[in-house]
């Protein structure tokens, strides 16, 4: 990766960012609030402390990881936004082999293999049937949401408490890297995972016949390689990571270490996942940072809602412009010619 | 009420919950009959279910409410349009970027204009003709209207084979002098136009209310079956009905005592969505979508 090749998304990203900052703040405006005192309360609340920095971080993990569930397909030229639902069934897997082993690595290997497994129908769709995933992965998402209030309100459910899920016994939790904060390993196995994706993808010949197969289906075929195999690797490793995210979740979040009644603890990762994607350039290393800026703004946003009375959900109309403006193609020379840079 | 009651009701369920099915569907077969895809729907059905409410509200009539839900709708097929149209940008990731705006924009909005969190009751009511088998919506009647007169024009005047032929050979249309991006772009902003309408119908209209979650993957549903129904309006009018019987039946049957105690709730819930794959899958290889669907175009 060369400097040149490493600038232009940097900046386009960079871009995207400002554009959905300001617009935020145009909106926050129009809505009758203060955009300095709302941003104030955001940047203060995510990095005005040790609590908030370990707050972002946190935060930033588990949509790291469906980050690069949305990566990896994207790279084999799929649209995998199965994340979501996926990160459900990783979650529950996680609650219920702990409750069997109470022991932290069956958790996770309880989130790998649900992720794994739910990851399947759609890349048998796609593969066997030709069912565009976009339409199948958001069906499954749903199917998954209903399918996991069902788990969690029936087998898995509190019997001390019915706001919430039976909770990960102690010591099968993950610990904590900062006492008295948010801040699990589970920070780390976000970015280990980044760093095995990046691996994989540039580094080994699975990766290899992923990519290829997702520049030039056609192609990479005359090369020797099988795309459908590729697209199936991709569904399902990037069903490892969401699944894991899942897992991590309820494993290493205090207090509760359960799923919350109707999911709210554990909803919408797989959609924040997609924009840190898009932002980070479908790229692992690039995820690792847009997700700990993702992360900022999520952890930001409950002292926004605190003390500038703004409601929370505002750092999610500034995610989504944000992607907007990253599908704008050519931003930076759009930017570039702006400023009348780009004549020579 | 006996088994036949049962049955119209039920088939009258039906109708109500294909509105906003068939419009959507019968927008994006026309966008994608120009070659713009747009997955954005989804996002738009529930801008527009918010921002049509608001209309409504604020003109104290259910009828500008759907007008502001299509505008909207419009607003953001100019935005789709723009990027993949003019800028030749890639045409999922804006539809996905839509989708996540919406999921802001309406969460934030519902707490920023009306203080409740979550959810709002529409104070403006469409007016409906009410029969013993539920009421009948206006929107219905319009809904057919539309899907006929776009099928007409698609594929009965100069301007629907225009249409056709920006999105199935854009070089061949580009070589007689047609527009190619003027017809594109319009196209995909009566898609989302529909669209929008379609969301306002869920919250003036059918709903009544506005939910952070009212469009419930209703424009993936929606692009189903655009793709069920081959990318043709009239088609897409008894595809709709199908799918909008399925939604009907799940809302239906949740709210039945007497299968509640049967099967649990949730498992009923994931039926329109379990159908969708399931007819998806099995009509893919015998439909053929648009050549040039979501392909850019650039002149050579």
């Amino acid at each position: 990766m060369n400097g040149k090749n490493f600038l232009k998304p940097f900046m386009e990203s960079i871009i995207a960012v400002t554009i959905g900052v300001l617009v935020g703040a145009i909106v926050l405006a129009f809505s009758g609030y203060s955009p300095l005192e709302a941003y104030k309360a955001l940047l203060d609340g995510a990095l005005g402390s040790k609590y908030g920095i370990a707050l972002t971080l946190s935060s930033a993990t588990p949509i790291m990881l469906t980050g690069l569930t949305f990566a990896i397909s994207a790279r084999t030229g799929i649209f995998n936004i199965g994340a979501e639902g996926t990160v459900y069934f990783g979650a529950i897997a996680a609650i219920a082999f702990t409750a069997a082993f109470a022991n932290p690595l069956m958790g996770l290997l309880g989130g790998i293999l649900f992720g794994a497994a739910w990851s399947l129908p759609a890349a048998f769709l796609k593969v066997y049937r030709g069912v565009h995933e976009v339409i199948s992965t958001i069906m499954l998402n749903w199917i998954a949401f209903f399918g996991a209030l069902y788990i969690v309100l029936g087998p898995l459910a509190n019997p001390n408490d019915p706001n919430k899920t039976i909770s990960v016994p102690e010591s099968a939790r993950l610990g904590l890297i900062l006492k008295e904060t948010d801040l699990s390993w589970g920070f780390v196995i976000a970015v280990i995972a980044a760093l095995l994706s990046y691996y994989l993808l540039w580094h080994t010949v699975l990766g290899y016949g992923m990519r290829a197969s997702g520049y030039n289906e056609r192609a990479s075929k005359y090369g020797g390689i099988n795309p459908k195999l590729a697209i199936i690797w991709s569904f399902v490793i990037g069903g490892i990571m969401s699944g894991l995210a899942g897992a991590v979740e309820v494993m290493g979040r205090p207090p509760s270490y359960a799923i919350s009644q109707g999911m709210a603890n554990i909803h919408g990762y797989g959609f924040d996942g997609i924009g840190v994607s898009l932002v980070g350039r479908n790229h692992p290393l690039g995820i690792i940072l847009s997700g700990i800026f993702f992360g900022m703004l999520k952890a930001g946003a409950t002292s926004m809602q605190i003390e500038a009375g703004v409601p929370l959900e505002m750092v999610k109309v500034v995610q989504g412009i944000i992607v907007v403006a990253v599908a704008v193609p050519g931003l930076w020379d759009l930017v570039k010619n702006l400023f009348g840079r780009g004549r020579q | 009420m006996n088994a036949l009651d049962m049955v119209i009701f039920n088939l009258m369920g039906a109708l109500t919950a294909m509105v906003p099915l068939v419009l959507t569907s019968v927008g994006a077969a026309v966008s994608e009959r120009a070659g713009v895809v747009n997955i954005g729907y989804e996002g738009i059905l529930l801008m527009s279910a918010f921002f049509g409410a608001i209309f409504a509200e604020m003109g104290g009539n259910a009828w500008i409410g759907m007008l502001g839900g299509a505008f909207i709708g419009m607003l953001f097929g100019m935005l789709h349009g723009a990027i993949t149209v003019y800028l030749k940008g890639d045409h999922i990731i804006p539809g996905i970027g839509i989708n996540l705006l919406a999921l802001g924009v309406v969460a934030f909005g519902i707490t920023a204009v009306w203080g409740t969190a979550g959810q709002h009751q529409v104070a403006i009511k469409m007016a409906k003709w009410y029969t013993p088998y539920g009421p009948v919506s206006p929107m219905i009647f319009i809904t057919i209207l539309i899907t006929l007169v776009t099928h007409w024009v698609l594929f009965k005047t100069p301007l629907g084979l225009r249409i056709r032929s920006v999105g199935e050979n854009p070089e061949a249309a580009d070589a007689l002098g047609i527009n190619v991006e003027k017809y594109r772009f319009w196209a995909t902003v009566y898609g989302s136009l529909l669209a929008g309408l379609g969301g306002a119908y869920l919250s003036v209209d059918w709903l009544g209310t506005v939910t952070k979650d009212i469009s419930s993957g209703r424009g993936f549903i929606a692009l189903a079956n655009m793709v069920f129904s081959g990318w043709n309006p009239i088609n897409a009018l008894f595809g709709g009905f199908l799918f909008g019987f399925f939604d009907n039946l799940s809302i239906w049957v949740r709210t039945n005592p007497s299968v509640q105690n049967i099967v649990p709730w949730q498992f009923v819930a994931t039926l329109p969505y379990i159908v969708t794959i399931v007819i998806v899958a099995g009509v893919i290889g015998k439909v053929r979508p648009p050549k040039a669907d979501g392909k850019p175009y650039k002149r050579e």
